[in-house]
């Protein structure tokens, strides 16, 4: 048995590790090995650190030994070690299945920078969830940032370049308005601990200065997030990387950013600031209806699946923000909820499109016609996660979006209710163009030789449809009992 | 110059000027009246606070990586469209 509080931060070393490793010693599938066994080691320490978080409650680890406010604390509670497991999870499972895609979009002499620069991303990614320190969750959002942009330019298209650039620009916009914010809270508390942040704010609270950190950091977040107004960089990125990343940065990195979002709300700012002394939820509410309806009408009007599903995330966000905007504990919950079987079935539908890329070299709708009789897994994973993603009862979809139409008609905002209605029924409609393209249409006579996905890329994809699925039948009664301690906690915390 | 100017390069320079000036923010949060360096000494009695200034050290290597990245994604866009503006770029990739 791994020791819970060291596995707190050996899960984010051994990524940082792995990545230099992946450069200097290993070429070709040696890399994919080394990428593959560190990914699965931090797994197996995020597990370590889930049941140790679930039997003795939130760890803290003190880096160099150095106590709290003075040093850099992670801390480990009930969300974050859910959502930490949901990315290593997510992560070593596209690793596993990535081979033969890499191969193909990229090449195998350039894997060791690739899995280099994945690795990368990925501790970028944990060690966001697992500090507890605000200007360290900035490095690691750089860390992860730094290593999407590198990622998202290795993609076939030369378009995948300019896409990147453009979300390098509205990254760094992003992360420097964190940086502001933070810099705010600094200059009022005199420090950094997050913890300690929070409890030394409510001497200055009717500061002019903490209303400003406050709107520097949800702008900043948001943008990180693709909140409706701020998502430009995201269709493109999505669309043009290649196919593996798209699964992981589609499943993970807009998760990652809501995550640091109910951080600094609630753990930082606290409930009762955050929703009742600023103007915060009208706003959120406001922007999540629009970020619902908008891209779910663009989704209708894609030619490229990839695209159409990048789409389709820009509406997920707008649930998961909505639940947020209600400002009660059933809404936060439905958020939490959102955030982890959207993350699953997002990932299965990039995932079993990745399958199809590889098969076919394009995701563009009209090259995808008949290929069910061509790739019967790969079809069929899209079809019961894109289920999913509509909502229908059953899948986990349908379970998260069931609690988040409950805790709106708790508020008596049947208005709102009528949006989600409206934004899973267009759900419906733009799975079904994709679904009819793959299952309806002739086949093209010179694609008839294209042979089925590899196994490891069609097992990564059929877990994570099963997960999908799994989650609507038992997320009852494995998944809502731990989301609904941890919006208790983070409601209690302000 | 991040949003309105049409060349990459100019965008990226941008870029950098709004980081650089959210440095010296930091650096004016140190600084204190008759501060001196933060080096022990019997005769000096305020201290400007060196935190903030170790957290800009992180953040100029953030900084130097993110422009860095920046500069090699444009170097990789010049060679593939043979040139940085962007209404250029739109329109070759209309084209397309």
């Amino acid at each position: 048995m791994i020791d819970g509080a060291h596995a707190s931060v050996l899960q984010v070393v051994v990524l940082l590790v792995g990545a230099p490793l992946c450069f200097i010693l290993a070429r070709g599938i040696w890399a994919w090995g080394i990428a593959a066994l560190s990914a699965s080691a931090s797994f197996v320490m995020a597990c370590a650190v889930f049941i140790q978080v679930a039997t003795g409650g939130a760890l803290t680890y003190h880096l160099g030994g150095w106590e709290p406010p003075w040093g850099i604390e992670y801390k480990i509670d009930s969300l974050g070690a859910l959502m930490i497991l949901l990315v290593s999870g997510i992560g070593t499972l596209v690793i596993l299945g990535s081979r033969a895609s890499v191969e193909r979009e990229i090449g195998a002499s350039r894997m060791d920078l690739f899995y280099t620069a994945f690795l990368l991303c990925m501790a970028g990614a944990v060690g966001i969830i697992a500090t507890g320190d605000a200007f360290n969750l900035f490095v690691f959002l750089e860390i992860n940032s730094l290593a999407s942009y590198t990622l998202i330019a290795m993609g076939m298209d030369r378009r995948s370049l300019t896409s990147s650039f453009q979300y390098l620009i509205m990254g760094t916009i992003g992360a420097t308005f964190i940086v502001i914010g933070i810099g705010f809270l600094y200059m009022m508390t005199g420090t950094l601990n997050m913890e300690d942040i929070s409890i030394r704010l409510h001497e200055v609270e009717n500061h002019r200065t903490i209303e400003a950190a406050f709107a520097f950091l949800i702008v900043g977040i948001s943008l990180k997030l693709a909140l409706f107004p701020l998502h430009l960089w995201l269709p493109n990125a999505y669309t043009f990387a290649p196919s593996v990343v798209s699964v992981f940065l589609a499943s993970t990195a807009t998760k990652v950013a809501v995550y640091v979002l109910i951080r600094f709300i609630y753990s930082v700012f606290g409930s009762d600031y955050s929703h009742n002394h600023m103007p915060f939820n009208t706003i959120l509410a406001f922007l999540s209806v629009i970020a619902i309806l908008i891209p779910s009408f663009s989704a209708l009007y894609q030619t490229h699946a990839k695209r159409l599903l990048a789409y389709s995330s820009l509406a997920q966000i707008g649930y998961i923000t909505l639940g947020i905007s209600l400002a009660t504990i059933p809404g936060l919950n439905a958020s939490l909820l959102h955030i982890f079987t959207h993350a699953i079935t997002k990932g299965a539908l990039f995932m079993s499109l990745a399958c199809i890329a590889t098969g076919l070299g394009s995701c563009k709708l009209h090259n995808m016609a008949g290929v069910s009789r061509l790739m019967p897994w790969s079809s069929a994973a899209f079809l019961i996660a894109g289920l999913s993603l509509i909502g229908l009862p059953l899948t986990s979809g349908f379970f998260s979006k069931w609690y988040l139409l409950q805790a709106i008609l708790e508020q008596g905002e049947w208005w709102l209710a009528l949006v989600v209605v409206l934004g899973s029924m267009l759900a419906a409609f733009y799975v079904w163009k994709v679904v009819e393209t793959m299952y309806l249409r002739p086949v093209a006579a010179e694609r008839a030789e294209v042979r089925e996905a590899p196994w490891p890329m069609l097992m990564t994809t059929w877990i994570l449809t099963l997960l999908s699925v799994a989650f609507g039948v038992f997320g009852q009664s494995l998944l809502f009992p731990w989301t609904q301690k941890a919006a208790l906690m983070l409601f209690g915390a302000g | 110059m991040v949003i309105a100017s049409d060349h990459l390069v100019k965008k990226l320079v941008g870029l950098s000027i709004f980081q650089t000036s959210v440095f010296l923010f930091y650096i004016s949060i140190a600084k204190i009246f008759g501060g001196s360096a933060p080096i022990l000494d019997p005769a000096i009695t305020h201290y400007s606070n060196p935190l903030p200034h170790v957290l800009i050290l992180t953040a100029i290597v953030v900084g130097v990586a993110t422009t860095s990245v920046g500069a090699a994604l444009i170097v990789r866009i010049h060679e593939a469209y043979g040139t940085l503006e962007e209404t250029e770029i739109h329109i070759q990739d209309e084209l397309e």
